[in-house]
């Protein structure tokens, strides 16, 4: 898996898509380079002759936008947190090794990696969903936000989000690995409920506003597991949000 | 994951064109795909990502009924007026499955094309799949095959259907709109997907070069007694072991139509047709309904560790029926 996960990331360009990193203006420009070869190398790819006939049907057809080759790098751009991050990477990496790998917001968890556990829950265009089962190049139009994008303010004096001051208030978590993905999750479970969609513990579909109920948060975050069985605190913590907005 | 080639096509007909490569794939919601793309089931060479076309839109059918777009996302369409007022039935079983940030994920489409969750053929590491590698052999049959059918099955695979969606959907008496190179197609979905047969390999009737485009849903009397019973290992976010889609319309306490389809027991949904029609035109009853339940298992058959399944889809069957007509 990790020998995979290396090569999903061309390792020629991985040192400058560390640098793009907190992007600067300076340093965007000093790593163009990269991005100028990286440009020329898939021109080249495109325009040599192809090694199979799948390829070449594909890349003759005029309708196919962006394309990136087999076994190669293409430059992708992700909205994060407000931020833009340019790198490299090939179309098979998936969001979370995207966030993880190349653009080192770390605090998205990588826990089964299989979308049985959410761990890796973000919020792509304003919803929850798990970072594991899409691609980055998919969502390169879209807002990305990660547990890193929720608290405001400055790193040493952070304005928590509600959420992360309630999880502490309501001692949410042991170990921690699952927090990130509980708190994306919780924010994302939050906005389904205020817009009025239901769930399995919705009593009557055809209501307009839903209930505040913990039955209703148990349900909504059961898509986030955590192995040291937090659970009645995270739901607190969740409810404690809903009835006191802030 | 395998290596491949993306392209984003910027409509319908570019992807049709695309998908006309050996090996190629659309990839819409990717939460089943990428899934077995990790597991090294599915090596697609070429993936044709969908995912932004125009057709996730949800309205009202010329018919009466509505249309459903393919890239409509699971939690959206369970969310959607139209759904909650008219077809609660599907809501239901879309809630049902899988988790909140599935569903935001997982599009109509995709689940339509779900694959089945039979750990042989999830796990490479066994040789005998007759669905992974076709003709060699299937692991289920005398192996660990609690959660598989006891409806429709053959000697080359006992494995189930996973979708709740699909449930609902054949009781639902949905139409599948599908595009292919050639021109479209309405398929019914009881037609859509195949019994497992001699060739397991293929789950559904769509050809390779054919993309789905909208489900419809027939204007039907299912509004007020409709209910989807899933039974699980646990309260949530899980597969169902068995799970009950009951619709009634009931005038006057008769049943004037209904439907009865059963998930996690067969390669497909499985309508309980005997079942239906000994309740059409019946007063509701308890007794009605026991009578009922006990002929939708009518000629299952089990494999040892699902041995279970018999009974509890007669009492599922019952339970979902009462719940549907309110005698619960």
């Amino acid at each position: 898996m990790m020998d995979d996960k290396r090569r999903g990331t061309t390792p020629l360009f991985s040192r400058a898509v560390m640098s793009w990193i907190h992007v600067s203006r300076r340093m965007f420009l000093g790593s163009a380079a990269g991005v100028l070869a990286a440009f020329t190398l898939s021109a080249r790819l495109r325009a040599a002759p192809q090694e199979s006939a799948s390829q070449a049907s594909v890349v003759d057809d005029a309708a196919a936008a962006p394309v990136a080759q087999f076994g190669h790098a293409m430059p992708m751009t992700l909205h994060v947190n407000g931020r833009q991050y340019h790198f490299l990477a090939e179309p098979r990496v998936t969001l979370l090794d995207a966030l993880r790998e190349n653009l080192t917001l770390t605090g998205t968890k990588k826990g089964c990696d299989r979308g049985q556990c959410g761990a890796c829950t973000v919020l792509v265009a304003g919803r929850r969903i798990n970072s594991c089962l899409t691609l980055a190049v998919m969502h390169q139009d879209q807002h990305i936000t990660s547990v890193e994008g929720l608290a405001q303010g400055e790193p040493l004096q952070p304005d928590l989000h509600p959420l992360q001051a309630a999880f502490i208030e309501h001692d949410a978590f042991q170990c921690g690995f699952c927090t990130p993905g509980q708190l994306c999750s919780a924010v994302g479970a939050i906005q389904e409920m205020r817009a009025g969609m239901p769930s399995a513990a919705t009593e009557n579909l055809q209501a307009l506003t839903i209930k505040y109920s913990k039955a209703e948060i148990s349900e909504r975050m059961s898509g986030n597991l955590c192995r040291c069985g937090a659970y009645p605190n995270i739901v607190e913590a969740v409810h404690s949000v809903m009835v006191n907005p802030v | 994951m395998n290596s491949f080639s993306y392209f984003r096509p910027g409509d319908v007909n570019g992807a049709l064109q695309q998908i006309r490569t050996p090996g190629a794939k659309f990839i819409g919601g990717g939460s089943n795909l990428l899934d077995l793309m990790k597991g090294g089931i599915e090596r697609p060479v070429v993936l044709i990502d969908i995912s932004h076309l125009p057709l996730s839109e949800i309205s009202t059918a010329p018919g009466g009924g509505i249309r459903i777009g393919a890239l409509a996302r699971n939690s959206d369409v369970a969310a959607h007026p139209l759904v909650r007022r008219n077809y609660p039935l599907l809501a239901q079983a879309l809630l049902a499955g899988a988790s909140p940030q599935l569903r935001n994920m997982a599009t109509v489409g995709g689940n339509l094309m779900q694959r089945t969750r039979c750990g042989y053929f999830y796990d490479t590491a066994f040789d005998a799949c007759n669905k992974r590698l076709p003709g060699s052999g299937c692991s289920a049959l005398a192996g660990r095959n609690r959660n598989h059918a006891i409806f429709g099955a053959s000697e080359q695979c006992i494995a189930v259907n996973p979708s709740d969606m699909n449930v609902a959907l054949v009781a639902l008496d949905a139409v599948i709109n599908v595009q292919g190179s050639h021109g479209g197609r309405s398929i019914a979905i009881a037609d859509f997907h195949r019994l497992p047969g001699e060739t397991p390999q293929q789950d559904t009737n769509l050809a390779p070069d054919e993309m789905i485009i909208s489900v419809d849903l027939p204007p039907l009397p299912f509004d007020e007694y409709a209910y989807y019973l899933k039974v699980r290992d646990r309260a949530s976010y899980a597969f169902a072991l068995v799970s009950v889609a009951a619709a009634l319309d009931l005038h006057l306490g008769h049943v004037t139509e209904v439907r009865i389809v059963m998930g996690g027991v067969a390669h497909k949904p499985w309508r309980a047709i005997a079942a239906e029609a000994a309740l059409r035109g019946k007063v509701l009853s308890t007794a009605a309904v026991a009578d009922a339940a006990r002929l939708a298992v009518e000629g299952a058959q089990a494999y040892g560790q699902n041995d279970y399944k018999i009974e509890l889809a007669q009492s599922a069957v019952e339970r979902a029926l009462l719940c549907a007509g309110d005698l619960s």
